[in-house]
């Protein structure tokens, strides 16, 4: 990891929140410590609480108990203090419609308490930074989602933030404006840019973020590099089977098999975790024919998040 | 992007920051009217203008009384301009003020989302919908100095509206109009659903218009009554329009008008009481 260890700029204690109406908490008892410089990521499914904790560390949605703190500052308490050094880039597009794509920035400068003459070089800098300088006169209503996005973060980070907030940033993007935006954020990453986001996709959460805090019906089940938290399962390797046949007399021998830690049933097939095995392959293939199972496909993976996530709560994160 | 000058005075009091922001906002606003001034005015003056050609100018022309029970149809005609001239400038100032902040709420919380945006600036929630109503109040006076012109120039020859300005009622109602009507588009643009405030306008801005002593001094309304209750008299009292009417009235005319004592605090109050609901309104909305 590029970054050590510094002083936290996301600190909370006890964090929760209960809508009016609801049964069960959205966050119950979150304690997360984020240094700056990371890229930090919140993970999950849908309903998880993800969008909650961002929302109550953004100070929109007011905590039921516990404190939270962006750059020392207690968002709770002196939420307009607070704001200050937050860059929110939200999931729906909030650009103002009715201004152009260089007023967009220009504006939000002056909100921040900027001069005119400042503002104006840094809304320039910034749409060259973010390759949107031909659009600068251009409507809003003009860029395309990438582009939009594009221009939020840029606005986000327009007053030098302290931790920059992205609810599920590349939901809904095209995989050529996901690459392009991950390339934003490392660099800015790089330059020294805290970032907390909030994703249901495990690949970047395992490929860009620092740490990652998986959470699931509002609690922290985990949290940790992505290389530790798959390291944490105890499992070497996944073999993913296709196969017809008597599965269940199959699932009963993987499962005798050394080093299995689980067999699980999957759509048209088997899948096997591994702590360590030796000719696992061969093995596998002898079974299934002495058992005269038809083998349509075999392969062998590591481990992913989405095995951490299955791990802890017996559930694929997309059900 | 290191090399970004960094001058943002991130210590700033929440005053001075809640003062910058306040300003910021407005610039915006304004910037935004200035790009479309042609359609700010055309959408500020069709109306009054149309109120004047139809009651002072097409109907004289076509004989239609408009005086009421007056006995000699010129005079009828003038004290009629007289009354709906200073109407006309009330009704202006309503609109602008509840199109612009409550149609602009409504797009913002609907679905553009901006509202989202717009309460991550580094002021107090508050202020984000006191600037609303600022800005609609300011539009307000504007629509109020576009206005009048139209209204001493739109007429028939012969029928003459008899304008006598005071001053310091103009200068000091104006702005409480404006300010009551910019919190009462507060209160319609955060309690009406989005997509439902296209009913605001059958609902609430109709009855408003009709009852609110446009056409008629709210005097003349003693006649409709049951038994001895003036009902609609009554009634129309809850109608804050009657208020800015009757007190355009005293400021643009010396034609009989509601006593000031009762305008000016009514008034207040009905700020004071569209301002706190509105707020009240507004930080349920973007709080959770």
């Amino acid at each position: 990891m590029p970054h050590t260890t510094t002083a936290p700029v996301i600190v909370t204690e006890g964090l929760t929140k209960q809508y009016p109406g609801a049964d069960t908490p959205a966050v119950k008892g979150l304690d997360l410590s984020v240094s700056a410089g990371e890229i930090f990521g919140l993970l999950g499914p849908n309903g998880a609480g993800k969008t909650t904790t961002a929302g109550m560390l953004t100070t929109r949605v007011v905590p039921t108990s516990g404190r939270a703190f962006v750059a020392g500052i207690d968002v709770v308490a002196h939420p307009t203090r607070a704001k200050q050094f937050l860059g929110v880039v939200s999931q729906a597009n909030t650009l103002d419609r009715q201004l152009t794509v260089w007023e967009n920035l220009y504006f939000h400068g002056r909100l921040f308490g900027m001069n005119a003459a400042t503002s104006r070089d840094t809304a320039n800098a910034l749409l060259e930074q973010f390759q949107l300088a031909r659009w600068a006169k251009a409507s809003v209503y003009a860029l395309s989602g990438g582009m939009a996005q594009r221009l939020m973060v840029a606005r986000a980070i327009f007053h030098r933030p302290a931790v920059l907030f992205l609810d599920e940033p590349t939901a809904g993007l095209d995989p050529q404006s996901r690459l392009a935006l991950w390339d934003i954020l490392e660099q800015l990453n790089r330059d020294g840019q805290t970032i907390l986001l909030t994703t249901h996709y495990m690949e970047e959460a395992d490929q860009f973020c620092d740490r990652v805090a998986i959470m699931d019906h509002g609690q922290l089940l985990a949290l940790d590099t992505p290389a530790n938290l798959k390291r944490g399962v105890g499992i070497d390797t996944i073999v993913t089977i296709k196969a017809t046949g008597d599965l269940v007399a199959f699932a009963a021998r993987l499962q005798a098999f050394e080093g299995a830690t689980a067999v699980r049933e999957i759509d048209r097939g088997l899948e096997l975790h591994v702590a360590s095995g030796d000719r696992l392959l061969a093995s596998v293939v002898a079974i299934a024919d002495e058992l005269s199972i038809a083998i349509q496909d075999l392969s062998v993976a590591e481990p992913t998040l989405e095995t951490v996530f299955i791990t802890l709560t017996g559930r694929e994160l997309r059900d | 992007m290191s090399t970004l000058p960094i001058t943002l005075n991130q210590s700033r009091s929440t005053w001075a920051a809640g003062r910058t922001a306040l300003l910021a906002l407005l610039l915006r606003d304004f910037t935004v009217i200035k790009k479309d001034y042609k359609i700010f005015i055309l959408r500020t003056i069709i109306q009054p203008f149309l109120l004047c050609f139809v009651f002072l100018y097409v109907f004289p022309k076509i004989g239609q009384s408009v005086g009421g029970s007056s006995k000699r149809a010129a005079s009828g005609a003038d004290s009629f301009a007289t009354v709906l001239v200073a109407g006309v400038v009330g009704i202006s100032v309503m609109f602008q003020g509840l199109q612009s902040v409550a149609l602009n709420m409504a797009q913002e919380f609907g679905f553009t989302r901006e509202i989202e945006d717009r309460v991550q600036a580094p002021c107090p929630i508050w202020l984000v919908a006191v600037e609303k109503v600022v800005s609609g109040a300011l539009q307000g006076l504007i629509s109020a100095a576009l206005v009048l012109p139209i209204a001493a120039v739109v007429h028939a020859r012969g029928v003459q509206a008899s304008m006598h300005i005071h001053w310091l009622i103009v200068l000091t109602l104006i702005p409480l109009a404006a300010v009551a009507m910019g919190s009462l588009g507060l209160v319609l643009g955060t309690a009406f659903e989005p997509r439902n405030i296209g009913l605001m306008f059958g609902f609430i801005v109709l009855p408003i218009t009709f009852l609110g002593g446009t056409y008629y001094q709210w005097d003349h309304l003693a006649p409709i009554k049951i038994g001895s209750f003036h009902w609609l008299q009554t009634l129309v009292l809850v109608n804050p329009l009657v208020y800015v009417n009757e007190g355009m009235r005293a400021g643009f005319t010396n034609a009989p008008h509601m006593h000031l004592y009762v305008i000016y605090p009514v008034l207040l109050a009905f700020f004071g009481v569209f301002l706190t609901i509105g707020l009240r309104n507004f930080r349920r909305r973007v709080l959770s």
